[in-house]
């Protein structure tokens, strides 16, 4: 892809404790995380983490709890100041930020929702909604109307005057996306965003999410650690285990292909059929098959083509893509593709 | 002979104890040994005196008494007191000033208009109707009986002090929430002050100005008082939810607005718990405060003491009494209102 590369993080190293820079040599001469909390008494937060997030895309950060998720997050904004390594944002190295740039970066370039909502419990929803440019020295009444605007763009029309505490939890966070979306800036983060919601509700925001971005192509940066919601948000998809990433691409590749034991277990129950999409097991080629049953979009994924075929496995389908043939698809390794990774490894021995 | 002769022996500083020879003031101890009759030290193992400063002393005259520390703590405090009274009477100038004003105001303010204000007042901060009646037939009761003077003129030293205890308690309290060292080295101080008994400060402030002026009571009265108000400032503040601090650094808020924007408004509850418990010690502390001329209802409960004028001392202890069930409703029902307006998401 030729997107611009919007937050490039490299050779990114946190360690917790009080001397983290003893504890920083030990980490390069090979420590491990456990090894490290033993011995020096020090948390490895984050090892080595090189991560490049595009402009406009969704980066999904994904992990285990204590796998350093919320760590790495924070240190984009520098809510908490890494070891060793570098953060650039558009470019520029954001270390080397005085405080006044780093409030101005936080103003403007980043916004942040939060897992447990963080709303300001005294002030009503309009106010919250507003809190960027309120912050920014602006009255309620010159603020009014962008918030009302993006109130009612999560659905939240009429309920300007409340408190925070008369909302529920999934109100609340609409609440928290508005306010993100209200300070106006290209750059979002959310930290487990809607790990505190409900299922259905959930599914509610992440459809809201979607539909947001497709109009307004902010830059994302998601936490979550569940890996459906990973897979449906994700353009990029980063693995983190104990500190480090453990692999990172495009979701799809990440299914088909995984390169650790770890995420083979992640992945091992996810619905195939549901995530994986026709591009990801196409056959490339231009050729037109023998007999072909029909076309699919290359984003169609499998649980629609099984639909289609009424469970006939001889079928070869053609996969379009922009009105051209991109690949074919057989029933059968459709099939293949749904029984996950460590199955086959296991049949196989 | 005295038990402890063999140390200044041993330590060869018989010539320095022998420099001393005048008969110092008798100590207790040798007082009772004389009147026993019994001039010699016994050798008894159970009669050894433990090493103190008196035992010592008899063994050697040129060993300070333990009266000699009280006396010497007396005397330098005496020393010092002259240079200290120069900082401190302008400092706290401004105290009696207030006192004597609002002691004045309370006065020359006819009791057709204190009351109305009063339970105008009432009025506004509890929006409770109940509790104005309430409060209008307590002050009514206490006038009837002819103690509207002595209540009012508690009052205006209550109101006074809280008042300055809140102007100083509160950036104290942020000032100890905004540093971990600031609050370790304050927080022994609150201790001391808050178990030292109340009658301990007033004497180095009998010394430091004079009985008449109003002052002395009013430091007494605040530096007992002021401790709730330090406390649960300090504590509110440090209280407020995490999230919502981080989310005010993550929108790019200077120290300055989170301070006033989100932390003082959250931390208002326990802030307001801190002015209310203030105000009731201020009330336990104006009575103690009667002793060295604060006037108000305690004067009369003293009088009962000193004349035993039993009738006189109860119905003035249950003017008080009234007085802080009146503080204490009024205060509490305004902290609930604060309490109802901000409810956090947690509950
Ligand atoms: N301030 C801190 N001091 C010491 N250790 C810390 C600190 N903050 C985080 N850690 C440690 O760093 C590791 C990563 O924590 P982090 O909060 O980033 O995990 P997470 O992936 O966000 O987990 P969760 O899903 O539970 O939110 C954990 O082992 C945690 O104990
Ligand atoms: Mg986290």
């Amino acid at each position: 892809m030729n997107q611009e590369i919007k937050i490039s993080i490299r050779n990114l190293y946190k360690v917790f404790g009080p001397e983290p820079l003893t504890a920083m040599q030990a980490v390069k001469e090979g420590m491990t995380k456990s090894e490290l909390l033993e011995k020096q008494n020090h948390v490895l937060g984050l090892h080595d983490i090189n991560v490049d997030m595009k402009a406009g895309q969704i980066t999904v950060i994904m992990g285990l709890s204590g796998s350093g998720k919320s760590t790495l997050i924070r240190h984009l904004n520098r809510l908490i100041e890494p070891t060793e390594g570098s953060i650039h944002v558009n470019g520029d190295d954001v270390l080397t930020y005085d405080e006044e740039a780093l409030r101005k970066l936080r103003r403007e370039e980043m916004s942040m929702v939060f897992q447990k909502f963080a709303l300001l419990p005294h002030k009503t929803v309009l106010e919250n909604t507003g809190l960027a440019l309120w912050i920014k020295g602006n009255e309620v009444k010159q603020f009014e109307e962008e918030a009302t605007k993006w109130l009612a763009r999560v659905g939240l029309q009429g309920h300007e005057n409340q408190y925070p505490h008369q909302l529920s939890g999934g109100m609340q966070q609409r609440v928290g996306i508005a306010r993100a979306l209200t300070s106006n800036s290209p750059i979002m983060l959310m930290d487990e965003a809607f790990s505190a919601l409900d299922p259905l509700i959930r599914t509610d925001m992440q459809d809201l999410l979607l539909d947001l971005q497709r109009e307004l192509k902010k830059t994302i940066v998601f936490i979550t650690h569940d890996l459906d919601e990973a897979l449906k948000l994700a353009d990029h998809l980063v693995i983190l285990k104990d500190g480090f990433v453990v692999q990172q691409g495009e979701p799809q590749e990440i299914v088909m292909h995984p390169n650790d034991p770890y995420i083979i277990d992640f992945i091992s129950d996810i619905n195939r059929a549901r995530v994986l999409r026709a591009y990801s097991i196409m056959d490339k080629t231009t050729q037109a098959p023998e007999n072909s049953a029909g076309q699919v979009s290359s984003t169609t994924n499998l649980e629609e083509i099984i639909a289609m075929s009424h469970g006939d496995t001889s079928l070869v389908y053609q996969v379009m893509k922009d009105g051209e043939q991109v690949g074919t698809l057989s029933m059968q390794s459709l099939v293949k593709a749904l029984v996950p990774t460590h199955s086959a490894t296991r049949a196989v021995r | 002979m005295a038990t402890y002769d063999f140390v200044f022996d041993k330590l060869g500083l018989k010539e320095w104890c022998a420099q001393n020879q005048t008969e110092t003031p008798l100590s207790m101890r040798e007082l009772l040994a004389r009147s026993r009759g019994d001039t010699e030290s016994s050798t008894s193992i159970w009669e050894l005196p433990f090493p103190s400063m008196d035992a010592l002393n008899e063994a050697c005259r040129s060993f300070p008494q333990s009266r000699d520390l009280t006396k010497g703590l007396e005397n330098g405090f005496l020393s010092i007191k002259d240079t200290l009274s120069i900082f401190l009477d302008p400092l706290t100038q401004p105290l009696s000033w207030f006192l004597d004003g609002a002691l004045h105001i309370m006065q020359i303010t006819p009791w057709w208009i204190m009351i109305p204000l009063m339970l105008v007042i009432v009025l506004l901060v509890t929006k409770s109707w109940k509790l104005v009646t309430f409060v209008g037939i307590s002050i009514a009761g206490l006038a009837f009986i002819d103690h509207y003077d002595y209540a009012m003129q508690t009052l205006a030293i209550i109101f006074v002090c809280a008042f300055i205890c809140v102007l100083f308690g509160v950036p104290i309290g942020i000032a100890m929430s905004r540093s971990d060292r600031m609050q370790r080295y304050t927080i022994p101080i609150l201790d001391m002050l808050q178990t030292l008994p109340p009658f301990v400060y007033l004497i180095p402030l009998i010394f430091l100005f004079s009985v008449t002026e109003s002052k002395l009571y009013g430091i007494a009265i605040i530096l007992y008082a002021i401790v709730p108000v330090i406390r649960l400032t300090n504590l509110g503040i440090r209280l407020v939810d995490k999230d919502v601090i981080e989310a005010a650094d993550a929108f790019g808020m200077t120290k300055r607005q989170k301070l006033f924007r989100v932390q003082i408004p959250l931390a208002l509850p326990n802030i307001m718990a801190g002015v209310n418990q203030t105000i009731m010690m201020s009330l336990a502390m104006v009575v103690i405060a009667s002793l060295v001329s604060a006037p108000g209802l305690g004067v009369l409960v003293l009088r009962g003491i000193r004349n035993l004028e039993l009738g006189v001392g109860l119905v003035a202890g249950l003017g008080i009494v009234v007085l802080a069930v009146i503080l204490d409703r009024v205060t509490k029902t305004s902290l609930a209102r604060i309490n109802a307006s901000q409810k956090n998401e947690a509950d």
